[in-house]
């Protein structure tokens, strides 16, 4: 299957699993808008048809229901939403997020405005799966980890965690939209909410 | 309420901990009235399996009442259920395909991590059973937290003692499922390594499904004995060559299938960070499988092997060459208990299987550790411990 989020040069591997330093260039030329130089994507299929995943995801304020780091997104107008994301020492950060390509039941892609404090652009596939085992959701992340001080402690939580944080999240959503909820191991509402903090 | 928890190598307790509460809608909160430990809990106390944590409750083996359900459970309250060591959400792509054992969805994102590194693709929850399967709590306590009730649970009929179905949680299914993976015919000679629990299932089932004869290998005497019990034929192996012996009572043949009920208990599992050992370049062998190498070899050319048994990490000395071989399919896995319950809950009304000959004890909770070292110790005579909150003290 070839479609633009591969590097349709080379083979069908998608440009975020790329081993080539150009990859982030090749995504900024055929994926995403160019807000930073760290790319990260990551896939899961999820039982559900594409246009009840593309609804839920598009109206932004459902996704701090299964995104671990975002505490609120405000959203401004129909293009516009206000970010609001846990960093680490109990700092947040902040961005304002513009819509720039929606393609009811396909995608969504967005890029932060610019005095984000971590530039960031992206976009969310959704693709039939084969074989009728629902949609293929597939999340491709470019964002700039911040310099100096606060930014390198920011940049831990960015730099290292956007991978895991993206398959986490995604392995959430799945949840919340196969099984109506989402997974916990805690005991008590107390020990949940320690494990969300 | 009261409850075991582990805290090391050969160190659990019964304390006091916070009550579970119901947390998402499809949750059910039961009051256990009873619980067993099992061979794979063992494995946990030997302080084999990494992402344990102090205070962890242990337990997945268990049944009680129902009496708090969320807003999507079908359960009601007073219900009495037996409750699927496997935690399985019903709607994913696995589910779907009743493999349980591998639903997406059971276990919480964050815990997925490990088994992903380890296994590329993470597995369901179980049951206090580490953090790598989800951090659950288990159900070797007084109450329990079952997620996704509507799915795994099964309701009970009144009239029907505890005893008799309990181990519908997890070793009847286990050893049920050991069977129809050696894929049966009639006429089979079917070999068994090791007669726990989950062994001596394998054997009833084994019969149950047509085989010819059954040949059950341990060195417990006791063990043995019960697996005869099932019309088995057995060898102690420490009295007789396993291979050698196989080969002659076969005809020279071999087993048409092997079981192997052995696992990494018996032969050590010495990892203390299979992670580390993952990501180290020179793959050393964490499970020493003498029980599936021995299984391998000795099952006859174009044969079954069945693998219940557990093994975590990686194998060393596996016998590839003597697998392709002699052209040998290999099937294994976590139970998918969901998919068997029901028609064994049946065949233990129906009296087709015998599932009370294997307790061997019954303590209170508060003598679990004492339940535990005991079966730890005295393989041969203790085959089975049942745990029972509601009993008083020093009881049989
Ligand atoms: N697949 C699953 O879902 C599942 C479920 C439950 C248990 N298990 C696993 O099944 C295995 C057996 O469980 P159990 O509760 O019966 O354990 P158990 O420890 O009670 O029984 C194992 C038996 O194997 C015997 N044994 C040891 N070495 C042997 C050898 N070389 N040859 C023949 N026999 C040997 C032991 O004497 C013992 O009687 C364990 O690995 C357990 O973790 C798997
Ligand atoms: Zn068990
Ligand atoms: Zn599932």
């Amino acid at each position: 299957m070839s479609d633009s989020t591969t590097c349709a040069s080379q083979d069908d591997a998608p440009l975020t699993a790329s081993k080539r330093s150009d990859a982030v260039d090749a995504a900024t030329a055929a994926l995403v808008e160019a807000k930073g130089d760290t790319l990260v994507g990551r896939t899961v299929t999820v039982n559900r048809p594409r246009e009840e995943l593309y609804n839920f995801w598009r109206d932004l304020s459902n996704l701090p229901a299964f995104m671990e780091n975002v505490e609120r997104v405000d959203v401004i107008d129909d293009l516009r939403s206000h970010w609001v994301v846990k960093a680490p020492g109990g700092r947040t950060v902040e961005w304002t997020s513009v819509i720039t390509e929606d393609r009811a039941g396909e995608l969504v892609a967005w890029a932060s405005e610019d005095g984000a404090d971590v530039p960031n652009s992206g976009r969310i596939d959704f693709r039939d799966a084969t074989g009728g085992r629902g949609t293929c959701v597939t999340a491709t992340i470019l964002y700039d980890p911040p310099a100096g001080a606060v930014g390198r402690l920011i940049a831990k939580l960015f730099q290292r965690e956007p991978a895991i944080q993206a398959r986490r999240d995604l392995r959430r959503f799945k949840q919340l939209m196969e099984t109506g909820e989402i997974a916990t191991s805690a005991r008590t509402r107390a020990q949940r909410e320690q494990e969300r903090d | 309420m009261r409850a075991l928890t582990w805290h090391g190598k050969h160190d659990v307790r019964v304390e006091t901990v916070d009550d579970p509460e119901i947390l998402n809608p499809r949750d059910a909160i039961i009051r256990i009235t009873s619980t067993a430990i099992c061979g794979s809990d063992l494995h946990l106390y030997d302080g084999y399996i990494p992402t344990m944590q102090k205070g962890d409750i242990l337990g997945h083996e268990f049944m009680g009442e129902v009496i708090e359900t969320g807003t999507g459970s079908t359960l009601k309250k007073g219900q009495r259920v037996v409750v699927p060591f496997t935690i399985a959400c019903g709607a994913c792509f696995h589910c779907s395909k009743h493999q349980y054992s591998a639903c997406d969805n059971g276990n919480p994102a964050d815990n997925q991590d490990i088994a992903m590194e380890l296994y590329g693709q993470p597995m369901s929850g179980l049951f206090g059973y580490s953090h790598m399967t989800g951090g659950y709590a288990g159900g070797q306590a007084e109450y329990v937290r079952v997620p996704f009730s509507d799915v795994g649970p099964i309701v009970i009929p009144d009239g029907i003692e505890d005893e008799k179905v309990l181990f519908l949680s997890d070793i009847l299914p286990t050893g049920w499922m050991a069977a129809e993976n050696a894929e049966i015919e009639p006429g089979d000679t079917v070999a068994v390594w090791g007669c726990g629990p989950v062994g001596l299932f394998a054997v009833q089932s084994a019969f149950l499904m047509g085989a010819e004869r059954v040949i059950a290998i341990d060195h417990f005497p006791h063990r043995l004995e019960l697996a005869r019990r099932f019309g088995a034929e057995t060898i102690n192996f420490e009295e007789s060559a396993t291979y050698e012996a196989l080969m002659e009572m076969t005809g020279g043949i071999g087993p048409d299938a092997v079981i192997d009920a052995v696992g990494l208990e018996a032969h050590g599992f010495f990892v203390d960070n299979v992670i580390d050992q993952i990501k180290a370049s020179t793959f050393l062998g964490t499970d020493r499988p003498h029980s599936i190498r021995q299984a391998i070899i000795a099952c006859r050319k174009g044969g079954r092997v069945s693998m219940p048994a557990v093994y975590g990490g990686f194998v060393d000395k596996f016998p590839l060459g003597a697998f392709m071989e002699k052209g040998l399919t290999l099937k294994t896995g976590q139970t998918h208990v969901q998919h068997y319950m029901p028609a064994l809950l049946n065949a233990i009304i129906e009296e087709r299987v015998d599932t009370t000959f294997l307790i061997s004890h019954r303590l209170p909770l508060e003598q679990a550790p004492e339940g535990y070292r005991m079966f730890h110790d005295e393989q041969n005579t203790v085959t089975k411990v049942v745990l029972k909150p509601g009993m008083a003290f020093g009881a049989e």
